[in-house]
């Protein structure tokens, strides 16, 4: 998994769906027929009440790509797909994760590191905290990787979700 | 206008211009066959399921319009998945209509309750569940507009049965939702005028024609542009019939059975101009081998089709027929003479070498001789459906076929049982034109009882079957590819009297000993107003060939059978 992550570049497909019965259903059997191997996915609804984003995020080589944005183009209910530029799209993805934290020591490592990452520790108990954390995927997994030392209890991600930059003249 | 979900469902049906159903009915699907009574649609009841699905493909492929199939929840339902599938891989426009319980009950497993959406979401373009009785005549309006535009397909329209009673105020002009129009059908014109360009400077050129030059009914356009470039054509087998096969520059079919000198051919081709195919492998052998050295033009009105399994050099996303025209408009601008010559001349020389190849059957009753009788005596319009197995691939290989829509095979999907319920929709679109099923034993027996529904809906149609007493195309793989181990695929045992069990049902029934007797049966079989069945009896022993095996190139392909060593698959 991490290897595949160094060689290929991440890919991001932004489509728009109607927002109704099944369609998530539609999208995830499409990747499970065609053996695309994605990253994550997210959904949520859009300023159209009418219409859901959905962000597709993936590992993989041209072709593959190709045929994962064809194939999305060919549902119904997929409105519009576009691949966005990485290097001008903002994606974001936001991570919990419940670390184990049974010493002041520890607490203030946490603390630190919260801090160079800008996240917020939004939940404390006696040994344990959960650390909220926003940024590209990229810095979800930095960031994962130094949670590690303290032990991971638990984690959720919400997958990426992206909008293409506004051009600049 | 105030109605039921069911009678605008019947209304609707009616606006589309469908004259007929196949289906059966239940308890889930009651108020719609109700409403059915009082219509001029016909309906005509299949004994299963399948096929009623597989008829309506037949009546859809001889057609070119959409054939429609109905059936009651649960069981009914995912019945028709086979018949759904099979059109679905073939890209044949059916709208297949299913009850289901009432929308309270749907997800608490009530009785007769199958998640036919979820079953079919991979084998439909899309599928509706009717929510409300208003959406009727939209829901219909899109469901036939998705069956057919662009590539077509089949969509299917569940219906629960309290939506089908309740009643509604039902706007019949309602307008399909905008974003359903996604097709693209010109193609771009610099990339016509390239792959003009190419056409005309190739040495070795090659149009390979699928079954999208039929569904677009382009195959004037395709005769048009070989004719005006003098380029050799050969099919896929969903594209048998696309060109006319006794055309000079016709050089057969390619496939893992495909003709000799087609395969020979395209593998030698500088230029290959392919349209409406999706590169099956069956058609190409093993991808990184098929035309490699060759510049491809793809022509493709399903854009995802362009690059899946074989990448070109010149997609062109469009109608073929749009497409084909445009490329020899684009071609005669140029107006250049392609010098074609020294290529012909190579044509003619392969294909007369190649043609006599292969091994000939002594037999007086072999395949071949059969099909080739049946082609003499059939009129050019007649049309011929088939099993699956050797019977499929010998009435491919020696079947001379000379208009679109009148070969109709499951090429796709390869389903067993699908010659009997397509040749009655064949005969249903087409009831002047003869209507003849080349059938293998083991695949009439898996739709056999719709003799009952040609009886006794009045579907006269002639089913030969090419009795073997095997699974025989699996025989055949177990002869070459596994030492002749025959593991279940012998019929013999419990085979039954094809004869007796024709007439059992009312259907005229021969079983011919010689050519002669067959011509025979065969012509009365033809001037008769009922279903004849004949069964000729076969050598078991008789080889398909050529034959590429899977997982090779086209180039590797076996043409005589004393090449064969035991190999693996
Ligand atoms: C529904 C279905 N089941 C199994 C197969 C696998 N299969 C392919 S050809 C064949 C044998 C066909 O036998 P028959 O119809 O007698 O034709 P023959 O090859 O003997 O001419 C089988 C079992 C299939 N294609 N379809
Ligand atoms: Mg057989």
């Amino acid at each position: 998994m991490e290897a595949r992550r160094v060689k290929k570049p991440l890919h991001v497909i932004s489509f728009i769906v109607e927002n109704k019965p099944g369609v998530l259903f539609r999208v995830a059997w499409l990747i499970r027929r065609r053996n695309f191997n994605i990253e994550s996915i997210s959904v949520g609804p859009t300023e159209n009440a009418n219409i859901s984003r959905m962000t597709i995020t993936l590992y993989g080589d041209e072709p593959t790509v190709e045929q994962v944005v064809k194939q999305l183009r060919k549902l119904v209910d997929v409105l519009k797909v576009s691949r966005l530029d990485p290097d001008n799209t903002v994606i974001r993805e936001m991570a919990l994760v419940k670390v184990h934290v049974p010493d002041p020591a520890a607490r203030a490592d946490l603390d630190y590191y919260v801090r160079a990452f800008r996240g917020r520790i939004v939940d404390l108990s006696p040994d344990a905290a959960i650390v909220e954390v926003t940024g590209t995927p990229q810095k979800i997994d930095a960031f994962i990787e130094l949670m590690r030392s303290f032990g991971i209890k638990e984690l959720a991600r919400t997958g990426a979700t992206a909008l293409p930059r506004s051009p600049k003249e | 206008m105030r109605l039921s979900g069911a009678k605008a469902l019947v209304k609707s049906l009616e606006d589309e211009g469908v004259e007929v159903i196949f289906g059966i009915p239940g308890g889930a699907i009651l108020p719609v066959y109700d409403a059915l009574h009082d219509s001029s649609i016909r309906h005509i009841l299949v004994r299963h399921e399948q096929c009623a699905a597989h008829a309506a493909d037949g009546y859809a492929r001889a057609s070119g319009r959409v054939g429609v199939c109905m059936a009651t929840s649960g069981p009914g339902a995912t019945n028709l998945v086979t018949g759904i599938a099979t059109a679905y891989m073939d890209s044949s426009p059916i709208v297949a209509i299913t009850g289901q319980v009432a929308r309270h009950m749907i997800g608490r497993d009530a009785f007769q309750e199958a998640d036919i959406i979820g079953i079919t979401t991979p084998i439909t373009k899309y599928s509706f569940q009717i929510q409300s009785a208003e959406e009727v005549p939209r829901v219909v309006k899109e469901a036939f507009y998705l069956a057919t535009e662009g590539r077509p397909a089949p969509v299917l329209i569940d219906f629960p049965v309290d939506v089908q009673r309740e009643e509604a105020e039902m706007d019949f002009d309602a307008k399909i939702s905008p974003h359903l129009n996604k097709v693209v059908k010109e193609p771009h014109p610099l990339q016509v005028k390239r792959a003009a360009e190419i056409l005309l400077n190739a040495e070795r050129p090659v149009i390979l024609a699928g079954g999208g030059v039929i569904l677009s009914n382009a195959s004037e356009e395709l005769r048009a542009l070989a004719e005006l470039l003098m380029i050799p054509v050969t099919v896929t087998l969903m594209g048998k019939g696309a060109f006319p096969e006794n055309h000079p520059l016709y050089i057969g079919r390619i496939g893992m059975h495909g003709s000799a000198a087609a395969n020979k051919l395209i593998m030698e081709a500088d230029v290959i101009l392919a349209v409406g195919t999706r590169f099956s492998d069956r058609s190409t052998g093993r991808f990184d081998a098929f035309a490699r050295d060759a510049t491809l033009i793809h022509v493709d009105i399903d854009a995802a089709e362009i690059g899946k399994n074989i990448k070109p050099e010149i997609p062109i996303v469009a109608d073929a027929k749009h497409a084909l025209k445009a490329i020899y408009e684009a071609a005669k601008e140029l107006a250049r003479k392609r010098d074609s010559s020294t290529w012909l001349q190579k044509v003619k020389e392969v294909k007369e070498s190649l043609e006599k190849t292969g091994q000939n059957s002594a037999d007086e009753l072999s395949p071949k001789n059969l099909i080739r009788e049946i082609r003499r005596l059939l009129p050019t319009d007649g049309i011929v459906t088939t099993g699956v197995g050797r019977n499929q691939m010998w009435a491919s290989l020696y079947l001379e076929v000379y208009h679109p829509r009148t070969f109709i095979t499951s090429g796709g999907l390869g389903t067993m049982g699908f010659g009997l319920p397509a040749a009655l929709g064949a005969k249903v679109a087409k009831p002047n034109s003869i209507v003849v099923d080349i059938d293998g034993d083991g695949s009439f027996l898996m739709t056999e009882r719709e003799l009952a529904t040609s009886i006794a809906e009045n579907i006269p149609i002639i089913a030969v079957i090419l009795n073997d007493g095997w699974l025989g195309m699996v025989k055949y793989w177990q002869d070459l590819f596994y030492g002749r181990r025959y593991c279940a695929t012998c019929l013999k045992r419990g085979i039954p009297d094809f004869v007796k069990l024709a007439e059992a049902y009312g259907a005229n029934a021969a079983r011919p000993q010689s050519l002669e007797e067959f011509s025979k049966a065969f012509k009365e079989a033809m001037s008769s107003d009922r279903t004849t069945v004949i069964d000729v009896w076969i050598n078991p022993d008789e080889p398909v060939l050529p034959f590429a095996p899977p997982g090779r190139s086209l180039a590797e392909m076996i043409i005589d059978l004393r090449e064969v060593r035991r190999g693996g698959s």
